[in-house]
């Protein structure tokens, strides 16, 4: 192998990838980051340092709609933990179940939802929770439930809490599927073990394959965290780049978007919307290093 | 598997479960679809009632089709989708051979390089990607969305690829090689063909977030003649608010062609998911 000529091919095998990666993406990441330093005055570009984040942090105007934000976003991602991946995995345990028929079945229906755009599923809940329509309505008086019904996503209390309900109805087809595929590892003697010992049913879930699939819990708790922190599809086709009623169903994106981009009659700002960019960025960069440093690195792997 | 766990109240259980959700999952499609042949009266009066002989309407539809470029949305997407799988899936294997066949100085960094962007969204950089695309020209150009969505997707295809490229026989190459064939020859004529299953769940994967996506079409091509059909959907949606007959008909007509391919793909993507892809 180690002839002395240069190997071109493997220039060329790697050129393309790492052009298009390098000039489309890790460029463009930091000249963001770099925008975000500077400000315009009369038109011409202007390096003032971190006053944008100062801005951004400290000043009222600014700082209202960023903690709201950035508020939002957190309680978006709890919902999502604590809704969609124990419903993920509680699927994903029933559909293992050796003996259970039609599971492929219920796997393709329980993951169509996944598939749609945000678009389609925005509109679409928008439309079966509107008064107007009543469908819902007329749901719940079905069961003698009516007087709970209220116009869900046009309160400010319930808005963000039911757009993130509709998020968990999109993408519970993801953490069911990687646990589904994680439990399908688990070696049968294990389990044949397990019974010996009298432990079956739900104690065998709990006991021995809750712990074994851990990692894909991590995994997937990763990825929720950093698809939810640059989430903003969802809130824009359903309550529009205003994040309405009040702004309370703004998360990050919905922020970024409406602060680089305009709208209405606010004029687009591409060096405050880097700011928005860079702090979105730090905040996935430390979630992602909890997750390498502090998590995946403690967690007890087994060997299977 | 075994007695002890045999237990038919159980499995009733299970399945009640299952289907409870089943039906949560795909009830409101299905709400959206059977309205979207209704008359306005019925769509109202009866939301949940199958279409039938009285109530059956395709007028949402023709107002879709008079009003909607929705072909011309449906070709954008398109032709957005397949070249960016192409380019995917060309220079993803490509950099992927490059990484798992060849012992050269700086492998390791250039792997970790390119596995950055796993983890990091793309749309972080979005300020600086339009300022480019504006620069350059391309905005507003299908180009614009084919190259991003080509550098978004580039990093989990290699990080995957190289995965199953290292599992090629060494023989099968060297063979290649003691025959005379090029390293490119060896490469597209032996190994390509052989990754074939791992190229298809690389695609899939792919597939539907580019689909769907709608950032970058609203920020980098929304003209009328580069918009695609999510967004071309977004927008008509959002002119025809109040025209129920066309909003349905407009989500119905964006839901089929995803169904569609879903039905086509799903063993595919379902495989590449449980096969441990991207663990």
């Amino acid at each position: 192998m180690n002839r002395p000529r240069f190997r071109w091919h493997i220039v060329v095998f790697l050129a393309p990838a790492v052009l298009v990666y390098t000039a489309v993406m890790i460029f463009p990441l930091f000249n963001t980051l770099r925008l975000a330093l500077y400000t315009e005055i009369d038109q011409s570009r202007v390096f003032v340092g971190l006053q944008n984040f100062q801005t951004l942090f400290f000043d009222p105007i600014w700082s209202e709609q960023f903690w709201n934000a950035l508020g939002n976003n957190f309680w978006f991602f709890l919902i999502h933990m604590l809704v969609q991946n124990p419903i993920g995995i509680a699927l994903a345990a029933l559909l293992s179940h050796p003996r259970l028929r039609f599971a492929a079945l219920y796997r393709s229906a329980i993951f169509i939802p996944t598939i749609l755009s945000f678009v389609i599923v925005g509109f679409a809940w928008k439309l079966i929770l509107s008064p107007i329509w009543g469908i819902a309505p007329s749901m719940l008086d079905a069961i003698g439930l009516k007087s709970l019904f209220a116009p869900w996503l046009g309160k400010e209390e319930y808005a963000l809490t039911t757009l993130a309900l509709i998020s968990v109805w999109q993408f519970v087809g993801i953490p069911m599927m990687l646990i589904y595929a994680a439990l399908l590892t688990i070696p049968e003697e294990i389990l044949e073990a397990g019974e010996i010992d009298g432990i079956t049913g739900a104690s065998a879930f709990w006991k021995i394959k809750l712990p074994l699939i851990l990692p894909s819990i991590g995994i997937i708790s990763i990825l929720t965290f950093v698809g939810n922190f640059n989430a903003f599809d969802l809130i824009y086709a359903a309550q529009g780049a205003l994040a309405g009623p009040d702004f309370s169903t703004d998360i990050l994106g919905t922020f970024m978007y409406r602060t680089f981009f305009g709208f209405q009659l606010q004029l687009g700002d591409p060096h405050m919307g880097s700011a928005i960019a860079g702090a979105m960025f730090a905040i996935i960069l430390v979630g992602v290093c909890i997750y390498l440093f502090g998590i995946q690195t403690r967690m007890r792997r087994y060997q299977l | 598997m075994n007695k002890a766990r045999h237990n038919p109240l159980n499995m009733i259980a299970m399945h009640g479960a299952l289907i409870l959700y089943t039906l949560i999952a795909l009830f409101p499609i299905f709400v959206i679809l059977i309205n979207s042949f209704k008359s306005r009266r019925a769509i109202f009066r009866e939301p949940l009632a199958l279409p039938n002989a009285d109530s059956f309407s395709m007028i949402g539809y023709e107002t879709v089709m008079k009003q909607g470029d929705f072909f011309l949305y449906f070709q954008n997407s398109m032709i957005v989708t397949v070249a960016s799988l192409f380019f995917v899936l060309l220079f993803g294997a490509m950099a992927a051979y490059a990484l798992s066949e060849y012992q050269f100085k700086g492998n390791l960094v250039m792997g970790l390089y390119l596995a950055l962007g796993i983890m990091i969204p793309i749309r972080i950089g979005t300020v600086a990607i339009l300022e480019m695309m504006v620069a350059t020209g391309l905005v507003n150009t299908l180009w614009a969305l084919i190259l991003v969505y080509t550098a978004q997707g580039l990093p989990l295809a290699v990080f995957i690829l190289s995965e199953f490229m290292r599992q090629v026989s060494d023989d099968l190459k060297n063979a290649g090689r003691i025959d005379g064939l090029s390293e490119y020859t060896i490469f597209f004529r032996l190994v390509l063909p052989l990754v074939r299953p791992a190229m298809a769940t690389v695609a899939v994967f792919n597939m539907i977030p580019i689909w769907n996506d709608l950032w970058f079409p609203l920020i980098l091509a929304p003209a009328e003649e580069t918009k695609t059909l999510t967004l071309g959907s977004q927008v008509f949606i959002g002119q025809f608010v109040t025209d129920w007959n066309a909003v349905l008909s407009a989500l119905s007509m964006a839901i089929l062609p995803v169904l569609i391919l879903y039905v086509i793909f799903s063993r595919q993507l379902i495989r590449g998911i449980t096969s441990g892809a991207v663990k």
